[in-house]
């Protein structure tokens, strides 16, 4: 058995690792330094495998007492400069949409992993679902523009991980890897690349010695460059609207301002951040949507679908938040149906429609288990007649 | 003759946001003195201003850390330990305090509460006990004496209150001390003992609050509350700490001190020391 001890922070080679190893693995070829978290089923092994390697790496594993501490710990440990992520499943996330809110509003990146389970409540905490996709959204109060990665392998474990502590850091704010049981559980091939060939990105800083005052105003891309604790900055910050000194303002011009900013960032950036893969869709009649593990028994369907002659293809949203509409608009051009398969009653297909502007077919079960490719099959049967 | 009009210098001016001023708090609340003394503490710690960090919760108490030009975290209700507890740990050098009040450390966070003095975690918690929810309009919190009044007890409060001292103690905490806002020397003293000590420090500062809990309880203005608690407190360090529950409906002292001041390892991430 290889020791903690010996290995370097990439582990740079091919594996055979499940999703959860996977994740944690990509957070560290990110720059993680810091993790708080609370343990629930399915995303343990995240929390495992990096209390056995951030040590040992000079960064700080915590455990904390529940999931509200988790979050809190995540955003003070990003405010001291530290690339700071949590794990959990739906209902630690519940949980944790309070301070995820703080997260918003402080604009503090860090990243959370939710490897879906089924809910509400307990519900089925070792079997899969993806029911937390609109939590993802809505989840905390308050308007914001969420970013989120649906990862279908492990593979894409650890790559999206890296492109979420990116994304967190390049929009200062929480970022959502929206894994499932069966991603977090299914052992696969990673192959994890050279560490000089791992993009990083860094938050914007304000410099040490800066004596501008204005912590909260943004440059052009709409994010303001943070000031770490210690520095001797002086800076303020609160969960409370605040004008851009970060001071109080209990003010509605200053108030829908700072939240039109906060939600423009992201919007701004809309085409920078989503990503979708399209599996032959080029002369396709009718395209089914899934995303996450469920994306894997769609595209055996459109595999089986075009034995029988169906010109059958599938869109694979890759960012769930924002949802890659500009990909599903230029589709509808010349498809005529669309399928959407999810392992939840129909959250994201509402998404489909809305951007469609017509009805889909949705192919959904709560969890507990993934919707098999013969049922996503007769969907796309059904639609192509 | 000519007269000229000086404006003076707060002498804690280098740490105070002037441009903030004037504060949130009603005429007679304690929390002013209570925050100067910090300040003043802060200044002489010997640990370098741009290292001290102050964390609050929410609520009057919770906007200290508004008014201290300091790094300063105004956070959720309840959340300024785990949050402060993220600042620490990932950077050690910090002097991390913790400045909330009671409602907010022991009702919403209380969970936090024990678990970073059981850890005894690296940090100095602050607690204002002014009996009530203030900000919200003086509702009964955690700390509400039995029998007192508030505006969600109007016949008394059933419940019994939380002795915080003895709570402290009986965690771990490795200091403790009571004091009431008028006890400014020994609150300034028990502050710089507690920034210059390692390990999970707790100090519980009794204030008035005239018009959230005063005049539920038909006690007056704010100096008059200020006098119920002077005339009713003693100074003992050494009580025993099950002693120090505080109750307004029989004749007992509200005793004060500094209670413990004890040596306990210092809470370490994964028990190893980082590369």
């Amino acid at each position: 058995m290889v020791t903690a001890e010996a290995q370097p922070r990439v582990l740079t080679g091919e594996h055979f690792m499940n999703g959860d190893v996977a994740c944690a693995e990509g957070a560290l070829a990110a720059g993680c330094t810091f993790f708080a978290g609370y343990p629930i089923t399915p995303s343990t092994e995240v929390s495992e495998r990096l209390a056995q390697r951030l040590p040992k790496l000079g960064g700080v594993y915590v455990q904390m007492e529940d999931e509200l501490a988790s979050m809190a710990a995540v955003l003070g440990g990003s405010w001291s400069g530290a690339k700071a992520m949590t794990a959990t499943s739906g209902p630690g996330f519940t949980l944790m949409m309070e301070n995820i809110g703080l997260g918003v509003m402080t604009e503090t990146p860090c990243v959370v992993i939710d490897v879906q389970r089924g809910g509400p409540s307990t519900g089925l905490p070792t079997l899969v679902s993806q029911a937390d996709v609109m939590q993802a959204k809505w989840g905390s109060h308050g308007d914001y523009e969420p970013i989120a990665f649906a990862p279908a392998s492990p593979q894409e474990m650890f790559d999206l991980t890296i492109t979420a502590f990116n994304a967190a850091e390049r929009f200062r704010m929480p970022v959502f890897v929206m894994a499932d049981e069966i991603v977090g559980h299914m052992n696969e091939r990673v192959t994890i690349p050279p560490e000089e060939s791992v993009s990083v990105v860094n938050r914007k800083r304000v410099p040490a010695a800066s004596e501008d005052l204005l912590f909260y105003a943004p440059d052009e891309d709409l994010v303001p460059p943070m000031p770490i604790a210690g520095e001797g900055h002086g800076v303020h910050v609160t969960g409370l609207t605040h004008d851009e000194r970060g001071y109080p303002a209990g003010d509605a011009l200053v108030h829908d301002r700072l939240i039109r900013r906060l939600t423009r960032k992201v919007q701004l950036h809309e085409r920078e951040i989503s990503l979708a893969e399209e599996v032959m869709t080029e002369d396709a009649e009718v395209v089914v949507i899934a995303y996450g593990a469920m994306s894997r028994s769609a595209r055996q369907a459109v595999l089986l679908a075009r034995e029988r002659g169906i010109k059958a293809g599938l869109l694979r949203p890759i960012t769930l938040w924002p949802f890659p509409f500009r990909k599903l608009r230029g589709l509808a051009n010349r498809v005529s149906r669309f399928v959407v398969a999810e392992m939840n009653l129909g959250q994201m297909a509402r998404e489909v429609e809305r951007h469609l502007r017509r009805p889909a077919t949705w192919v959904t079960h709560a969890g507990g288990k993934m919707i098999p490719p013969e049922e996503v099959l007769l969907a796309l049967q059904e639609a192509a007649r | 003759m000519s007269s000229e009009l000086f404006v003076q210098d707060h002498p804690m001016d280098g740490l105070l946001r002037a441009d903030r001023l004037p504060h949130i708090w009603c005429p007679g609340c304690g929390l002013g003195s209570i925050m100067s003394c910090l300040a003043n503490a802060i200044s002489e710690s010997g640990t370098a201003l741009d290292k001290h960090v102050i964390v609050s919760g929410i609520g009057c108490t919770g906007r200290v850390a508004g008014y201290l030009k300091l790094d300063s975290f105004h956070t959720t209700h309840g959340r300024a330990i785990p949050f402060a507890i993220g600042l620490k740990l990932a950077n050690p050098e910090l002097s991390v305090t913790v400045f909330s009040g009671d409602g907010d450390l022991f009702s919403i966070g209380g969970n936090h509460f024990l678990h970073a003095a059981r850890r005894n975690v690296d940090i100095n918690v602050i607690c204002v006990n002014n009996f009530n929810y203030g900000m919200t309009g003086g509702q009964c919190g955690p700390t509400t004496p039995t029998g007192a009044r508030t505006t969600t007890t109007p016949f008394g409060n059933s419940e019994p209150a939380f002795n915080l001292p003895y709570l402290a103690a009986s965690l771990g905490a490795v200091y403790v001390a009571r004091w009431t806002s008028l006890h400014v020397r020994q609150v300034h003293r028990s502050m710089l003992n507690a920034l210059r000590k390692p390990g999970f420090r707790f100090i519980e500062v009794i204030s008035p609050c005239p018009v959230g809990f005063g005049k539920s309880n038909d006690i007056g203005e704010g100096l008059d509350e200020m006098r119920m608690y002077r005339t009713n407190s003693i100074v003992d360090p050494d009580v025993d700490l099950r002693d120090a529950g505080i109750d307004m409906q029989k004749e007992s002292p509200i005793v004060l001190g500094d209670f413990v001041d004890i040596e306990r390892p210092v809470f370490v991430p994964s028990g190893v020391d980082g590369a």
